[in-house]
């Protein structure tokens, strides 16, 4: 019955292959006009006026600024702080000021240049730690986006009790979520007024909102359409909205289509980064190394506007323990704003940045108390019916443990742990070689009630040719979706997955099923799509007894079943389990429905002349539920893990004056086919009763773990504990000279 | 030494400077340098064109085609813009990323760093020219076996790299292919699976 199409997973790939698959710049796009973005030069300032040169011929073109923005002069998003076009005032470098629209491309970057802003600048607020400082206000009343206070027990009461204290400080830069496509959008507005959009998004109903705002139009006029997506990473979750309506305003003036696609130095140096991090640990052990208390202090740099910092805390807050177990827990957490391009969506949202502070600690809390970061792990772990920060008991599907134990035997962990002392006492060797092991948890879910709220809705249609199409707003951003669901539909009601296809994801198509974010789309609007199938499945049954077997039969039975209608159409709609609760005010509670696990063990070695740090291997385990399909869940953890080495050893965002100076691929390094090593992925499977076929979340999860688990293992190559990320080999010089005990090495 | 050097900027402030003397200038100032440089080149009189546009043909998947685009366009931009070729993606448009890489007479090329006009006596491959209308490639289903894409858009790029390492070294060894595709970046981590691709194929014959 379940007849698998050839050896094809993706039923998008073919196409993809041959070249076929239409991108947003890949579309026809007769009659258009190019659109591009004049932007701020300085971080901070008054824009005192905007001149036009007058020899150029600017009849040629179509110009908008804040002026002619018929709504709200707003990105929707969680706060309304952040303007469409600046107005009056701009808060950081790179803001958008006017838009120029032509014919022709190269004219129109021709034309920025002959527009002139002229400033009256003001001081700007550039690190983190000055706008907690407050001193210069940029952001009223004290330059503070959003704090964040998780409590457990008695953590003052405790540090003053414990055996040992150990205090550390971690700090995580700005990542570049890079996927290859570029941001790009066309908006064109149709004779009965509804405005069109179609482009590279991740998420079409926030894009809907903010235009609907923007432009005062009601929903219905407003239309979102995905073009095939060339990656998002949470890069393509807010920004896309800023870009499709500028494309629309221009649009609007012009009364044709426009198509605005960045080129790789304005994406980069404009759009969206993760967010930079300073994180202190003061954590209370006894003599054996049993965690009392943990107070964690977290800082982050959300950039001039709110867009979805206040989450990204959220989730940086609720994972800054780690997966252990701790009696009192105090974690504060605070976002600030700064005058630097505002930070936003990347894979992990939050917990990459904790997690690399509450891992790497392990590794000083083992110096301290002499003993082996791996058994003190092992000592804390949460395990079932374990109590997180927030007072959530860990009822089932805990597979921290599991996680660990396997990759430290088939990363060989103590075997080379020894092999490599013996081999780093040889001055022979052109290279220290080292071994560092983390382990990590991920909430799979919006945090909180965010689901709750959010009532993600998902439809099932059987039309009159037997075709099942599955209807959602869940996105294919290369993470499998189409292949996911098509999988999940097919498998439910029983019949091939030739007979199962994806709707587009289409405002004027598909119901809201939330955004493509959050580890979620498997786990919640799968669960919707399994139960959409069910309530399917049972209708055609009780019509007919038995599921057709043949495409005919199945046809015959659709028309009966369908009667007058186009298509036979099963909706579903996520109800929150009222069992799972959450208090945002106290933050206590259920943080998130569950939480998937994984670890890393990296294998490396750091060259003893040029520091370059070379990873052998990554083995890497994850707890993820039942996986759905074990070839998507270990496409997911490798390249997750692959954009964590990124993070851990090349890149590095180098700002100045609030602007990134490297926004290039040429010296914005991410990793390439030289830099990935051996990649070992083992996956755990502990069925999650709630998830579609017992499944949690997958993708975030593999972009926390290797970061804390490569500064480890360079901990334990060269004695040197690096902090900081990226550890590149001229930081390693840096700690080698100021360290004067390890100058023989 | 300090030497004084001829002030660009008085030139091209001249009474009658225009874009085409410039080009003009610029093609005499390049034939002189050929004559240090490549040998045989030399003893052609230079052919100015431009600036306004010019027809090219061009040798692409197999076919002649005649396009008509001003000298200044890049190959890739003549494929995508003018042939509806758009298999080849423009990401970084300076030769960093790999994303628009085809083949020229055999050679994997950035089609970003060629200009269209340079393109011409040549034989261009681009992936819509690998296998056939009604088959993929052998590396192209490997591609698919191994389920080494994810978003897709570096793909074309990999698949036309991964074809010129193969054909010139049908058994390469994993450091081999490493190097081969050095110079196409994915950001969703597919290296493991499109080596394993490679390798396959390679296997196969």
């Amino acid at each position: 019955m379940k007849k698998k199409r050839s050896g094809v997973l993706r039923p998008e790939g073919p196409d993809k292959l041959r070249g076929l698959a239409r991108y947003v710049d890949d579309l026809p796009f007769p009659g258009g006009l190019h659109g591009a973005t004049l932007r701020s030069t300085v971080p901070r300032g008054r824009i005192r006026a905007i001149r036009f040169d007058p020899d150029f011929p600017w009849d040629e073109c179509v110009t908008a600024t804040a002026a002619d923005i018929p709504g709200q002069n707003c990105v929707a998003l969680i706060e309304e702080d952040q303007p469409l076009l600046a107005d009056g005032e701009v808060r950081h470098a790179m803001e958008p000021i006017v838009l120029v629209a032509h014919a022709e491309r190269h004219r129109v970057y021709e034309a920025l240049g002959h527009i002139h802003v002229e400033y009256e600048p003001l001081e700007p607020v550039l690190s983190m730690e000055d706008a907690l400082e407050a001193k210069v206000p940029v952001r009223a009343p004290d330059n503070v986006i959003k704090r964040i206070s998780i409590d457990k027990g008695d953590v003052d009461g405790a540090l003053a009790g414990a055996d040992v204290v150990v205090e550390g400080e971690y700090r995580v830069p700005h990542q570049e979520q890079a996927y290859i496509e570029n941001q790009g959008m066309t908006a064109r507005f149709e004779e009965d007024g509804t405005l069109l959009v179609e482009g590279s998004l991740q998420c079409p109903y926030y894009v809907q909102k903010a235009l609907v705002r923007a432009f005062a139009l009601p929903k219905e006029k407003v239309r979102v359409v995905q073009a095939t997506t060339g990656g998002g990473f949470g890069g393509k979750e807010e920004y896309p909205s800023m870009v499709a309506g500028h494309a629309a305003l221009l649009a609007r003036k012009a009364g044709r289509p426009v198509k605005i696609v960045y080129d790789r130095t304005e994406d980069m140096v404009a759009t969206t980064k993760r967010h930079p991090a300073r994180v202190r640990h003061r954590t209370g052990l006894t003599r054996e190394g049993k965690l009392v208390a943990q107070d964690i202090d977290v800082l982050m740099d959300g950039g001039a506007y709110a867009t979805l910092s206040p989450v990204v805390l959220s989730r940086g807050a609720l994972h800054a323990t780690g997966p252990y177990e701790c009696p009192n827990v105090r974690v504060r957490a605070c976002m600030v704003a700064t005058n630097t391009p505002p930070n936003g969506a990347f894979r992990g949202f939050g917990a990459p940045q904790t997690l690399f502070a509450a891992e790497l600690h392990w590794e000083r809390i083992a110096g301290a108390l002499k003993k082996d970061a791996l058994r003190l792990r092992r000592l804390n772990l949460v395990r079932e019916g374990s109590e997180t920060a927030t007072g959530q008991v860990l009822h089932e599907s805990v597979g921290a443990r599991d996680v660990l134990e396997a990759v430290v035997r088939r990363g060989r962990y103590s075997e080379k742990k020894r092999e490599y002392a013996r081999w780093n006492r040889s001055r022979r060797h052109p290279s220290w070689r080292g071994i560092g092991v983390s382990v990590c948890h991920h909430g799979a879910g919006f945090t909180g009630s965010g689901e709750a709220f959010l009532a993600s809705r998902v439809a099932l249609a059987l039309t009159r040719k037997g075709e099942i199409r599955v209807l959602t707003s869940s996105t294919e951003i290369g993470q499998g979706t189409i292949a996911a669901f098509t999988g999940l539909a097919a498998r439910t009601l029983g019949v091939p997955e030739e007979w199962v296809t994806i709707e587009r994801a289409d405002t004027g198509l598909v119901p809201d099923s939330g955004p493509t974010v959050a580890s979620r789309t498997c786990m919640i609007v799968g669960g919707l799509v399994e139960r959409a199938a069910q309530r399917l499945r049972e209708r055609i049954l009780e019509s007919t007894g038995r599921m057709p077997s043949t495409r005919a039969e199945m046809v015959r039975e659709a028309r009966r079943l369908c009667g007058r209608e186009p298509a036979l159409r099963v909706e579903e709609q996520y109800t929150h389990p009222p069992e799972i609760r959450w208090d945002e005010e106290t933050y206590r509670g259920d943080a998130y429905p569950v939480y998937g696990y994984g670890a890393t063990v990296v294998d490396l070695e750091v060259d003893r002349t040029t520091f370059e740090v070379r990873v052998r291997r990554l083995t890497t385990a994850v707890d993820v539920g039942r996986a759905l399909s074990p070839r998507l869940v270990e496409g997911q953890v490798m390249g997750g893990v692959t954009q964590a080495l990124g993070y851990a050893l090349l890149e590095n965002a180098d700002y100045h004056d609030g602007v990134m100076q490297n926004p290039q691929l040429t010296n914005y390094l991410i990793p390439t086919a030289l830099d990935t090593p051996p990649l070992d992925v083992m996956i755990v499977q502990r069925p999650y009763s709630r998830g579609p076929l017992g499944a949690k979340g997958v993708g975030e999860l593999p972009m926390d773990i290797p970061a804390p688990a490569v500064a480890a293992a360079v901990h334990d190559a060269t004695g040197l504990l690096l902090t900081e990320l990226p550890i590149l080999p001229e930081r390693i010089l840096e700690a080698f000279s100021s360290d004067p005990a390890h100058r023989q090495r | 030494m300090a030497r004084k050097l001829p002030a660009a900027e008085d030139q091209s402030r001249a009474p009658g400077f225009s874009r085409r003397n410039f080009l003009k200038t610029a093609g005499v100032g390049a034939a002189a340098s050929t004559v240090v440089g490549v040998g045989g080149a030399c003893t052609k009189e230079p052919t100015v064109i431009g600036p306004d546009a010019t027809t090219l043909r061009l040798r692409v998947n197999g076919t002649t085609q005649t396009v008509t685009v001003e000298p200044r366009v890049t190959l890739l931009n003549a494929l995508r813009n003018e042939l509806d070729l758009t298999g080849a993606k423009e990401v970084c448009n300076r030769g960093a990323c790999g994303g628009c890489t085809v083949l020229l007479d055999g050679d994997p090329i950035k089609a970003c760093m060629m200009l269209a006009a340079d393109a011409e006596g040549h034989e261009i491959t681009t992936v819509e020219g690998l296998g056939s209308p009604d088959e993929m490639s052998p590396l192209q289903k490997a591609f698919v076996e191994a389920d080494a894409l994810q978003c897709g858009f570096c793909t074309p790029g990999f698949v036309v790299s991964g074809t010129a390492l193969l054909a010139k070294n049908p058994d390469p060894t994993l450091d081999e292919i490493k190097d081969g595709l050095a110079g196409n970046l994915c950001r969703c981590g597919t290296y493991s699976r499109i080596f394993e691709a490679v390798q396959k194929t390679a296997r196969r014959g």
